[in-house]
């Protein structure tokens, strides 16, 4: 392994802010794998924290496969995240919505075009991303519908589930749609927590990149075979939208099946405690993305359930 | 009238309120609305909204139509020091048209566009952000660029920027308004958190201006409305800090300035040192100007419109 220094920003009175890469192997560039890009992504730099230490040790046992490069960036944006910011320090600009940079504009625009810069041209692409909207999630491999999106390798994470996203407008300046549009097939893997770090579905995460490797054979490293993902779209996707604002008596979570009727959670009046709507499955199926804030506005989305 | 167009219920004892105040008189039936408050830091639109309406108020016999007001599409922000939207992480100008079935914001979206849709012309003023000054000017997609320099020429501004199409863009308020056939003009001047209000009684003639050429206003209007540059025959041209510092400015803004003139300084205090002189790199029109003085490498320095020369 070789650690580099791949860019380097000077600050009018912070230290120098610096975007480190860990590069093991050499030959072909197979992999380039990205952590945190907002202040906030403390699970997603620990998730890529825990793939350097496994990486360090298969590398250690002579179980890195010759012939291959892999890339990564554990942390794009600790100015933020020293900070408690979520954006960029100064302008609160947001890192993935500059792709694929411009080295000539913005500062994030410059950050963007160093971070593309050094991992364009790889095979496979891996972001630890989150959501913009709080709570919790079954981890699950993203990709987006360009039309050159590959589900079958998405598989090889063996992560409960693979959702294929129509891109938005916006999405046009993510990390994840640019690296498809220059020919690296690129994934986003969400465990689920973003402030936190949740040491289990971290696990999840970290260990499906490994086996992601393996199964790809970049590493030899020999594990379980994870689940066979289940490959969904939005339109198998059931929102359940809050139709009551208060506090959240949450009942059940990201991972729970759940039946027709069942009571998944409850939205209590802030001053009396009384129950102002419970919120019913209307079908059976696996809660996939659970509202987790303590407060819940009207017409937010509490739950989204996978039909079957 | 205050009219009502969203009321959703935040966690604890309060709506979410976005209002508007719909102004009629005689029986014409022309529309438009002036919108503002999409970033909660830009309130340059906020004179304009008072101005408007307290003319309007003062002699309400000479319009014949409908003049509709909306100065904070975006109140938690407003009333919060907030660009975006609090507890949001999206910026309330990239997710419209909104989603009757989304999260709280991208159905708040959907309602304010099907407020403002069949308005004969929606002009959505924006007050650049805290760190840029900008001159009165409309920013246009080169795709509506046709049907709406005319109008933008009545607003009695200096600039009309015609931009080229971005995706990304395509999320905006006024683009999800064009693309529903609502001609939509955005107004950018100033500079956030800040009135100016020079620019905003400029805005409010330009209006007035419009409103008489839509046959919708038969009262007093400004006779000599500025003659705009339009940038169809020439080209922006960006300047960026090369050095993270501090920065001194040396012109005043809404200039012309001439290739070669120092327009701003990047130093070093802790060392008393230059680290950069910004020299203009054309002669041109300096429409946006950076008054915020921290800067870090990249930051936007300033811009500068240039007619290129005919050979
Ligand atoms: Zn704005």
């Amino acid at each position: 392994m070789t650690e580099e220094i791949l860019f380097t920003l000077k600050s009018p009175y912070r230290d120098d802010f610096k975007i480190r890469g860990f590069r093991f192997g050499c030959g072909e560039k197979s992999v380039a794998i990205v952590g945190a890009m907002r202040g906030n992504e403390v699970q997603q730099q620990f998730t890529c924290s825990q793939v350097v230490k496994n990486l360090l040790a298969i590398e250690k046992a002579g179980k890195l496969i010759p012939g291959h490069e892999i890339l990564i960036i554990p942390s794009a944006n600790h100015f933020s995240m020293n900070i408690n910011k979520r954006f960029w320090a100064m302008d609160n600009t947001d890192i993935n919505r500059m792709f694929p940079g411009y080295d000539k504009g913005e500062t994030t625009q410059r950050i963007a075009a160093a971070i593309f810069e050094n991992v364009r041209g790889y095979k496979y692409g891996i972001q630890l991303a989150s959501f913009y909207m709080p709570g919790d999630f079954i981890p699950h491999v993203r990709m987006m519908d360009t039309g050159f999106q590959n589900v079958k390798l998405a598989k090889k994470f063996g992560l409960p589930f693979v959702m294929i996203r129509k891109p938005l407008p916006y999405d046009t300046a993510v990390l994840n749609y640019n690296w498809q549009v220059f020919d690296t097939q690129a994934f986003s893997i969400y465990s689920g927590d973003t402030d936190i770090i949740n040491k289990d579905t971290a696990k999840m995460a970290w260990l499906s990149i490994l086996r992601f490797l393996h199964n790809m054979k970049i590493i030899d490293n020999t594990m379980h075979e994870g689940y066979t993902s289940c490959v969904i779209k939005d339109a198998n996707l059931e929102t359940i939208i809050s139709n009551q604002s208060g506090i959240l008596y949450g009942l059940r979570g990201a991972n729970d099946e759940v039946k027709k009727g069942d009571i998944l959670a409850k939205i209590l009046d802030p001053f009396t405690g009384e129950v102002r709507s419970e919120i019913i499955s209307p079908l059976d199926g696996t809660i996939f993305f659970a509202h987790q804030k303590p407060l819940v506005h009207h017409n937010t989305v509490m739950f989204k359930i996978v039909r079957f | 009238m205050i009219k009502t167009i969203i009321s959703e219920g935040l966690p604890v004892d309060e709506q979410l309120i976005i209002r508007k105040n719909t102004i009629q008189h005689g029986n014409g039936t022309k529309r438009i609305c002036i919108v503002t408050g999409t970033h909660g830091d830009e309130l340059e639109g906020q004179y304009v909204c008072f101005e408007l309406i307290r003319r309007l108020n003062e002699s309400i016999e000479h319009l014949n139509g409908t003049v509709e007001v909306y100065p904070a599409l975006n109140p938690l922000g407003v009333d919060s020091v907030s660009r975006g939207i609090p507890t949001f992480d999206l910026d309330m100008n990239r997710i419209f048209p909104g989603d009757p079935n989304g999260h709280l914001i991208e159905y708040t979206a959907f309602k304010i566009v099907e407020d403002l849709k069949g308005a004969d012309m929606v002009i959505d003023i924006h007050a650049s952000n805290i760190f840029l000054r900008e001159m009165p000017q409309a920013r246009i997609n080169v795709q509506t660029s046709r049907k709406l320099i005319p109008f933008a020429k009545m607003l009695n501004i200096d600039f009309i920027w015609i931009h080229d199409a971005a995706t990304v863009l395509e999320a905006t308020l006024a683009y999800s308004l064009n693309a529903l056939k609502t001609p939509t003009i955005v107004v950018e001047m100033g500079i956030g958190m800040r009135i100016t209000r020079t620019y905003g009684n400029r805005l409010v003639d330009g209006i007035f201006n419009m409103m008489r050429k839509m046959d919708m206003w038969h009262g007093a209007a400004l006779k000599n409305i500025s003659k705009p540059t339009v940038s169809t025959k020439g080209e922006v041209h960006f300047l960026n800090a090369e050095f993270s510092g501090i920065i001194i400015p040396s012109v005043s803004h809404s200039d012309i300035v001439k290739k070669g003139d120092l327009l701003c300084q990047i130093v070093d205090s802790y060392q008393g040192v230059i680290l950069q002189n910004v020299f203009s790199p054309v002669d041109g029109l300096l429409f946006t100007l950076r008054t915020y003085p921290v800067v870090y490498e990249g930051s936007l320095l300033a811009r500068i419109y240039s007619e290129t020369t005919e050979k």
